[in-house]
């Protein structure tokens, strides 16, 4: 079996389920015809034909509260939003009203769609191109955000994402796309959702990250395995809700924990991992927990984005700050 | 320079505010059933707005959006409404929610702060009520693109005031409409107040029906206190959506008869008697007449009709007074299809806060 890029793996499961369920319906500016401006869904228009396979007019707005209105009748619509830093205008649609729309009927109508977009930096992009605000997402009640790091985790969440019954903000890290490929069964097999993935075990130390910093993330356990440092690395995957108790069980077992992500420091979802280890955790750390995140700087444009991503140097240096408390 | 395109606005109205029909009337205007049945309606959704406000102004329901002097908007296009269409309210609708199924104590129920008052009742597939300005029209092209999908014969109808025809959104909504060909009647309900910004303020747009035609759709204006019109331009629409696939903009003309919310104080915007110049074209007393003229109507009837409707207000205060509490619980318990176990901690904050209540 051919190995897959993590795109593929999006247009492979958005295929299987299209295939398997008619209500499955994929919208988006330059979708279609074009199969999106990252090819996310090419050949999905000629498989399956103009009526579920969309290229709508160009607003964001439009695109958000169209598929509000479509899934609320029943169906399942896939929207693209071309770039995290186009969702903006639809953020009303998704807080208003797809977040919200079965709380406010008390559970009569209900909203299971999938908001998907590319995000974070590192492609090299034009302005506006390169912003990771999942917790803005992670903060608003009702919604779901799921962010693959694989290609098979792409394939599979996406499988669980479109099957959720509530609406689910699937955010797909650019830099990944096309950065490693794996075999990806088309065996229509969902991953959990609300789950964290231990990719790596350790006993010295716990790094929690998500998206592309898995990338860093991992490279970095591989450097301190030379330096005789065995760490654990979660992806979280879900970022809203939060699986609290795998991230707990790992930091009680190592005593320290660094978290690490590309979006800005304050008020990011690692603020929200840290508060909920020292409160439920305090004396089982034998360090204080650590960011490691991007800079609270506006993401800074293609000549210096390497430098506002936190480096595997950068995670190898806090991790090196927390083996220094005995 | 040659002109490439020409348009037209049509305005409708076939009962004037001095009760005369026009030359050329709609099948309706004759309907000695159905003209009745939409003025008892009227006469009872007044009586049970100003009750709602009452209501308000003594501490037993929270901000109620009046819909005194629309009634006609709301009857009419609620009448026009097939039961396997589907409503999209904005918040005055209470003339066409009552044809909906809903009752007017849910109504209450949701204005007095319960969510359980926009669950309608179970088979409905209507919206609930919705309160961020403009939004709702694009839910509407969503569920149109749903019906066109499946190949249903019927349409969808989704309902403004004339301030939401100033968002991006209800633009968005009649362009996708028209690029699609979607079964979507967008209403406006122009009542010339968007708070306290009038509709001159609001646009310099001469009608607002005429937002349709950049987006390729077919835009009337229709005198919004005369529920013939209301009515019968109403059914066209539909008739055409759920037939053809094709959107229209119905843009109602009418007036505000109250402060934009019982928050609201109208007096600090409002010129002084307009309101009393625009209450000689309201819609109630304008069809009694005609109703009188026809000789279907009179005196007696008319005190039966408020006897009846007085009983009837009554009855759906008491349900909103009788209603139970909600468990504190309820605010997890639809968050989710199924609550993510990250929240059970929180939602038992609650239940203990409960059972200290009861206990």
């Amino acid at each position: 079996m051919a190995e897959i890029t993590l795109v593929e793996a999006i247009t492979q499961a958005l295929a299987h389920e299209m295939q398997k369920d008619t209500d499955v319906i994929v919208l988006g500016e330059d979708v279609a015809k074009d199969g999106g401006v990252f090819r996310a869904t090419v050949g999905l228009l000629d498989k399956f034909g103009p009526e579920r396979v969309l290229d709508t007019p160009l607003a964001e707005s439009m695109i958000g509260g169209l598929a509000v209105g479509m899934a609320v009748q029943g169906l399942k619509p896939v929207a693209e939003f071309q770039f995290m830093g186009f969702i903006y205008p639809a953020i009303d649609q998704i807080i208003n009203h797809a977040a919200r729309i079965r709380n406010r009927t008390r559970g009569r109508l209900s909203c299971p769609v999938v908001f998907r977009t590319p995000y974070g930096a590192g492609i090299h992009a034009p302005e506006h191109h390169s912003e990771s605000t999942e917790a803005l997402f992670a903060h608003v009640p009702g919604l779901r955000v799921v962010i693959p790091s694989s290609p098979a985790r792409a394939y599979g969440l996406l499988l669980a994402a479109i099957r959720d019954p509530d609406p689910v903000i699937f955010l797909e890290p650019s830099r990944l796309y096309r950065f490693a490929k794996q075999e990806v069964k088309d065996n229509g097999q969902a991953l959990p959702l609300d789950t964290c993935f231990t990719l790596r075990t350790g006993d010295d130390v716990t790094l929690v990250t998500w998206g592309a910093m898995v990338k860093e993330t991992l490279s970095a356990c591989d450097r301190l395995i030379e330096a005789g440092i065995q760490a654990e690395v979660i992806d979280v995957a879900t970022i809203k809700p939060l699986d609290m108790e795998t991230i707990l069980l790992s930091v009680e077992k190592t005593g320290r924990c660094v978290i690490i992500h590309e979006a800005p420091l304050t008020g990011g979802v690692g603020a929200e991992i840290a508060a909920q280890i020292a409160e439920k955790a305090l004396f089982l750390l034998k360090a204080p927990p650590v960011r490691v995140t991007g800079f609270d700087t506006i993401v800074p444009y293609s000549r210096l984005e390497k430098y506002y991503i936190p480096s595997e140097k950068r995670i190898i240096d806090a991790v090196h700050r927390t083996m220094e408390f005995t | 320079m040659k002109i490439i395109e020409r348009f037209e606005i049509p305005y409708y109205q076939f009962l004037n505010e001095n009760s005369q029909i026009a030359d050329e009337f709609p099948l309706i205007a004759e309907n000695k059933q159905v003209l009745p049945v939409l003025y008892q309606l009227m006469v009872l959704v007044r009586m049970l707005d100003a009750k709602a406000i009452a209501l308000q102004r003594t501490g037993k329901l929270g901000t109620y959006p009046s819909t005194r002097g629309q009634e006609a908007v709301f009857v009419g296009i609620g009448h026009a409404l097939a039961k396997k269409d589907v409503y999209i309210p904005y918040y005055r609708d209470v003339g066409s929610l009552l044809q909906r199924g809903v009752t007017f104590s849910q109504i209450l129920q949701y204005w007095g702060g319960d969510e359980r008052g926009n669950f309608f009742n179970p088979e409905s597939e209507d919206f609930p009520h919705s309160v961020p300005v403009g939004s709702q029209p694009l839910h509407a092209v969503g569920v149109g693109y749903a019906i066109k999908y499946r190949h249903q014969q019927r349409a969808v109808m989704v309902t403004c005031g004339d301030g939401a025809t100033s968002q991006g959104d209800f633009y968005e909504a009649l362009n996708v409409a028209g690029a699609w060909q979607l079964p979507v009647v967008f209403v406006v309900c122009n009542n010339q107040w968007a708070i306290s910004v009038s509709r001159q303020v609001q646009t310099a747009a001469h009608t607002l029906a005429q937002k349709a035609i950049a987006a390729g759709i077919v835009g009337e204006q229709i005198d919004g206190n005369d529920i013939i019109a209301v009515q019968h331009r109403t059914a066209e629409a539909l008739k055409v959506a759920r037939e053809n696939y094709q959107p229209r903009l119905l843009e109602m003309v009418c007036y505000r008869q109250h402060d934009h919310t019982t928050a609201d104080d109208a007096s600090r915007y409002e010129p002084k008697d307009l309101r009393e110049v625009e209450w000689k074209k309201e819609p109630i007393a304008r069809l009694r007449v005609y109703l009188e003229k026809l000789g279907i109507w009179n005196e007696a009837k008319e005190a039966a009709l408020l006897a009846d409707c007085a009983k009837k207000v009554d009855q759906e205060v008491k349900d909103y007074f009788d209603l139970k509490a909600q468990s504190l619980v309820s605010m997890f318990d639809y968050l989710y299809a199924t609550l993510p176990s990250a929240y059970a901690e929180q939602r038992d904050i609650l239940k203990q806060m409960e059972m200290v209540d009861h206990g």
